[in-house]
């Protein structure tokens, strides 16, 4: 081993500790009882409890509603942003982060704060309310990022070839922005999947997310079932990620969503 | 009523401060191959964007067919562009991408299959239709660029430097076949180009632009024989320009010898500037012949000719390109003929600013004051000041200059070199020096107050 290989060291140690041995940790944890017994119990209780299953679909259905919303804001934000005749300073930009930069757990604080205040209802529409506001700029930045770098000359050969505005956007510049739009599906479906902290707050707990069952299963000391939920939520997101990976691949060249 | 299809009237452009065109006029006539001409930041990719509908002109029209297109946004004139860069959608295949622009007129399906395979056929790319444009060749993907342009049927066809990124052999090949579609299709090509020689190779017609100004329009041989000043001659092509003087008509000094030349109608003993091409002078062993004789100071082999450096007996340093080689330090016998002499009236003959007294002893010009004898003129009064070429000194600090500026254009002149400099006030002054300077470089610049004249600026009422 010569020595600049001996640079990686401290990250490779790093990465054993805190990313491959919890993961291990939750492997082996999901496949045991309680006395620590091999044993799939744990993994078939979830396919065979009802309750389980419906907070997993509901999970899922407010990740894809959220994610729809985030383009549907985030898309035309980017655009603007990107575009210099309405963005003359990049501090636009700026204000768009902004609100990364304030704790997440704050921010989803004050909003629900902000509910009562106001006197409406916590419930589904402010926990789209709160998924949205934490997620938007993940699905911004992606986009800006990649309609700011696409080359102008895309939109003008369009436009030399008889494309209206309307038409140069359609036929060109939002295929060509597909990758950022996949980038920030995958930066924001997969933590509003997780997440629990903004239901929990958000709904008061009314609503129960995936991530909220195995956070009260961690904390009531279940931690085989809890380790085995973890791990079925990891291998689908793991699937999800390996299908859009191939997908944005295929936009990129083709097709539209 | 002459049969121009696009005919441009005192267009001018201004991005900032720099005004990037300044009032441009040029028709292009209907199945002509013409090309913009000149150095990087001419003007020419703007003016060609402006006939695409990509800029707005400040003032003047564009006329195609006869009607003002001011108003008529890109996609619907009838235009259609290759670009620097090509352009072609990554995200379509070879196919696609050339039935772009007829699926968006709605074309029949069947008819755009018939077109696609038919331009295809034309830039020899039959067998690429489902290609991924980004796994073709940069020549490739240029073919397919021009397919599809060509494929809309546009009435002129505008190509921004379209063969810059492809190598020397290849881009000998594309100016061959570009010239041949020209002639088969029929279509009027406005071609953009730095590359002389390509202008040379391709066009009917080159318009050659500098500093935002047409400076020559004239066919490839016009352009070449009889340059109409020292930028177009220097800039198409090799050749020695000298400072000359037109003795009567038909007779021209230059490199302090006097020649015959064709010339006539400049007047008897006016100062000219003379542009002889290297090709054009010629080695003789018959005294009888002989006009000036040189010793040969280098010789360098380029393929088909030599390139030799001779110093005349005069002192002028003179190119020369002859099939033959001649040994260094031998002495030559030379001459040229008459009609291979190019005499170009000099645009200016010294530099001529307009400037007021601003106390006695000081005058102020070019943005800053200067001393000089104010003998005769009141503090106040407007003045046109004038200084020889060989009168400015250029410094390489700050330190005793008066103002500073920026070499801008080099000429060298067989003897000195002819610069234009331009100042921090944004105007020019032209300066002849022995001294080596290069393009950009950043000068000093000082006047003796001995050298600075001034005249009464005689005013239309009085």
């Amino acid at each position: 081993m010569n020595k600049r290989s001996n640079w990686a060291l401290p990250y490779f140690i790093f990465l054993v500790l805190f990313v491959v041995l919890p993961l291990l940790l939750i492997v082996v944890y999901a496949l045991q009882d309680a006395s620590g017994h091999f044993t799939l119990a744990n993994i078939g209780k979830f396919f065979s409890d009802g309750d389980s299953l419906s907070t997993f679909a509901l999970s899922i259905e407010v990740a894809i509603e959220n994610t729809l919303l985030c383009i549907l804001i985030g898309y035309p934000a980017a655009w603007i942003l990107a575009n210099k005749e309405y963005n003359k300073g990049a501090v636009t930009v700026v204000l768009f982060i902004l609100p990364m930069w304030i704790n997440a757990l704050m921010r989803t604080l004050a909003t629900a704060e902000l509910f009562t205040m106001a006197g409406i209802q916590l419930g589904k529409g402010t926990l789209l309310f709160g998924m949205c506001y934490d997620y938007l700029p993940f699905m911004i930045y992606p986009i800006y990022n990649v309609l700011n770098k696409m080359d102008k000359s895309y939109a003008e050969a369009a436009q030399d070839l008889g494309a209206t505005p309307r038409e140069v956007f359609r036929k060109v510049t939002l295929p060509l922005s597909m990758p950022g739009v996949m980038s920030g599906v995958m930066m924001v479906f997969m933590p509003t999947v997780s997440t629990f902290a903004i239901s929990e707050f958000l709904t008061n707990n009314k609503i129960k997310l995936f991530g909220t069952i195995i956070q009260e299963n961690i904390n009531n000391s279940m931690w085989n079932y809890g380790a085995a939920l973890s791990l079925i939520m990891l291998v689908i997101i793991g699937i999800t990620t390996f299908l859009q990976g191939n997908d944005s691949e295929e936009t990129s060249v083709g097709g539209i969503i | 009523m002459k049969d121009y299809i696009i005919d441009i009237q005192h267009l001018s452009k201004s991005f900032g401060d720099k005004k990037v065109l300044d009032d441009i006029n040029l028709y292009v006539r209907r199945g002509e191959f013409i090309t913009l001409l000149g150095p990087s930041g001419c003007g020419k990719t703007t003016l060609l964007r402006m006939i695409a509908g990509f800029l707005k002109p400040d003032e003047g029209n564009i006329f195609l067919d006869g009607k003002d297109i001011a108003g008529v946004p890109p996609h619907e004139r009838p235009l259609n562009t290759v670009f620097q860069r090509y352009a072609l959608f990554p995200h379509l295949d070879v196919y696609d991408n050339i039935a772009f622009g007829l699926k968006l007129k709605n074309t029949p399906e069947d008819e755009i299959d018939k077109r696609v395979r038919r331009v295809l056929k034309l830039v020899a790319m039959s067998d690429y239709e489902d290609r991924d444009v980004e796994t073709l060749s940069g020549g490739q993907q240029q073919r397919i660029a021009i397919a599809r342009a060509i494929v809309n049927q546009p009435k002129v066809l505008l190509l921004d430097e379209p063969l810059a990124a492809l190598d020397l052999k290849m881009r000998k090949d594309m100016q061959i076949e570009l010239k041949e579609m020209h002639r088969k299709l029929g279509i009027t090509f406005i071609y953009v180009t730095h590359d002389q020689e390509e202008a040379l190779t391709l066009s009917d017609t080159i318009v050659v632009i500098n500093e935002g100004k047409i400076q020559q329009i004239g066919t490839p041989t016009d352009i070449y024989n009889e340059p109409v000043n020292a930028f177009v001659a220097d800039f198409i092509g090799e050749s020695n320009i000298l400072k000359g003087r037109m003795m009567r008509d038909r007779r021209v000094a230059f490199i302090k010898h006097e020649f015959d030349c064709v010339d006539e109608g400049f007047g008897e003993d006016v100062r000219v500037d003379v542009v002889v091409r290297p090709e054009d002078i010629y080695f003789t062993t018959d005294p009888a012949k002989c006009q000036f004789t040189a010793k040969v100071n280098s010789c360098t082999f380029k393929g088909v000719h030599y390139e030799m450096f001779v110093d005349t007996d005069t002192g002028y340093e003179l190119m020369i390109q002859d099939y033959d080689p001649y040994p260094v330090g031998s002495e030559v016998m030379l001459y040229i003929d008459p009609d291979d002499i190019q005499v170009m009236k000099k645009e200016r003959t010294e530099n001529k600013y307009s400037g007021k007294v601003t106390s006695e002893g000081t005058v102020e010009f070019l943005g800053a004051e200067f001393e000089c004898n104010t003998e005769g003129f009141e503090v106040g009064d407007d003045v046109t000041v004038k200084i020889r070429f060989e009168k400015v000194d250029l410094l390489d600090h700050e330190d005793e200059a008066i103002t500073t500026g920026h070499v801008e254009f080099i000429l060298y002149m067989g003897n000195h070199y002819h610069l234009t400099i331009r100042t921090e006030s944004g105007e020019k002054i032209w300066v002849d020096t022995n001294d080596i300077w290069d393009k950009n470089d950043f000068v000093g610049i000082k006047i003796l107050p001995k050298d600075i004249c001034l005249e009464k600026v005689v005013t239309a009422n009085e």
